[in-house]
């Protein structure tokens, strides 16, 4: 990654192409996310530094550190609003069904609801090309070594990705309980999807995930008749983390539970767009 | 969590401020990170060194000011100190608790030349 502008250039890939910052909508170029790459800077002073010779100093910082990244998704978040769009960030730990959900959900709204799909994966597209064999257009973000989508790379996506006004962007995450908690996207909800295969102690044993996601969706619910999986216990330790978390039951290769997920998302659009709806 | 991607969020931020108030290095850097904010503070000095290696913050020392974690318990109407986001409240056994602090991830200032 580079270090100069943490942009991943080089890494990060946007359906295989590297990511560019010329892409970026409405963003100012600032000086040190120009993309010379000379990093040329300090390496001299560090290493043969005279003692003595110079005074050093106090220097106030109070910054975030994750601010650059809180930056990027202000911005997403006001370029979707301005749309009337409802992103969506689905994270999860690998393997929970996220795509499964997603195909499912966009072949039953197809042709009512516009949709658009941003998919973050280390490496190949093939989470994109399930998606896109929907009909439903979609963007493959490669995180190279990155475990996590970032607000900037999200900004990129959304510059070529096609999205109608009072759609829906949902984005899947990169399969990872732990740091996609901390980076904000500029989406509307976090929704984690928890599989009934990974046992019921995922809420307290990534606590952050469950504390910063609106809704836990409880996949693969059809396979519970052969699991030992407590659901009440489960539901319990997550309001342990969230007290506000909502829960649906789901399988999203049964469609059992399907519905009320369908009915959540017309709610969430319902509050944030005056378009018509169907 | 997540310590590379934090250190080059620092790295980036002294990188900025260098050429905002006119320093070329780095001598120490004081972090308060906040005991519920998921950092694990001995992989963030080995990421930090790692990261600010040939930068001009190479060979900096780093501080880290532990901020407790503490929430307001709704139940006994009082700030309470926790230890993770799943605790009960200490005095009650409540679970209906509002984090206050101990979420931070901020550099706060800086030795520079
Ligand atoms: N029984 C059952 N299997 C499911 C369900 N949902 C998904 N699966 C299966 O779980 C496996 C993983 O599903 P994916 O949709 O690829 O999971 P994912 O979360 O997108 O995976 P990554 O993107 O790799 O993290 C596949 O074999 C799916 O068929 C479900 O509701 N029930
Ligand atoms: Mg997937
Ligand atoms: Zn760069
Ligand atoms: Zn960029
Ligand atoms: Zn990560
Ligand atoms: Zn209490």
């Amino acid at each position: 990654m580079c270090t100069v502008c943490g942009c991943g250039e080089g890494e990060v890939k946007i359906e295989g192409q590297p990511q560019r910052h010329t892409l970026i909508r409405g963003l100012q170029p600032a000086p040190e996310h120009s993309h010379g790459h000379t990093h040329d800077y300090g390496q001299g002073a560090a290493h043969a530094h005279a003692p003595g010779m110079t005074q050093s100093r106090m220097v106030q910082i109070e910054q975030d550190i994750l601010g650059k990244n809180n930056q990027y998704a202000a911005q997403n978040r006001q370029w979707l609003a301005e749309r009337s769009i409802l992103a969506l960030n689905l994270v999860s730990s690998p393997g929970s069904g996220k795509t499964t959900l997603l195909t499912e959900t966009l072949t039953r709204l197809q042709g009512i609801v516009p949709m658009a799909v941003v998919e973050g994966d280390q490496q190949t597209s093939n989470d994109a090309d399930r998606i896109r064999a929907t009909g439903v257009p979609a963007l493959q973000i490669n995180t190279g070594k990155g475990c996590h989508l970032d607000a900037h790379m999200v900004g990129h996506a959304l510059e070529s990705l096609p999205i109608e006004q009072g759609g829906i962007l949902f984005i899947e995450n990169v399969g990872n309980l732990v740091c996609p908690a901390a980076f904000d996207l500029g989406e509307a909800h976090k929704v984690v999807i928890l599989s009934v295969t990974e046992g019921e102690d995922k809420p307290i044993k990534y606590p952050d995930m469950f504390h910063a996601a609106d809704l836990m969706i409880l996949n693969k619910v059809d396979l519970l008749p052969y699991l030992r999986f407590d659901v009440a216990k489960c539901e319990e330790y997550a309001r342990r983390v969230n007290p506000s978390i909502q829960i649906l039951h789901v399988s999203a290769t049964s469609g059992e539970g399907m519905e009320g997920w369908l009915d959540w998302l017309q709610q969430q659009r319902l509050g944030r767009t005056d378009t018509i709806l169907p | 969590m997540h310590e590379m991607s934090l250190c080059e969020g620092v790295l980036q931020i002294l990188e900025s401020e260098a050429k905002r108030q006119h320093f070329t290095k780095v001598k120490t850097v004081w972090l308060e990170i906040g005991t519920m904010s998921g950092v694990d503070i001995e992989a963030m000095r080995f990421c930090f060194d790692v990261i600010v290696r040939h930068s001009l913050a190479d060979g900096a020392r780093l501080e880290i000011i532990e901020v407790p974690a503490q929430a307001w318990c709704l139940d006994c109407a009082q700030t309470v100190t926790v230890q993770q986001r799943y605790d009960a409240c200490p005095q009650c056994g409540s679970y209906q608790l509002q984090v206050t602090s101990g979420e931070e991830m901020r550099i706060k200032e800086l030795e520079v030349e």
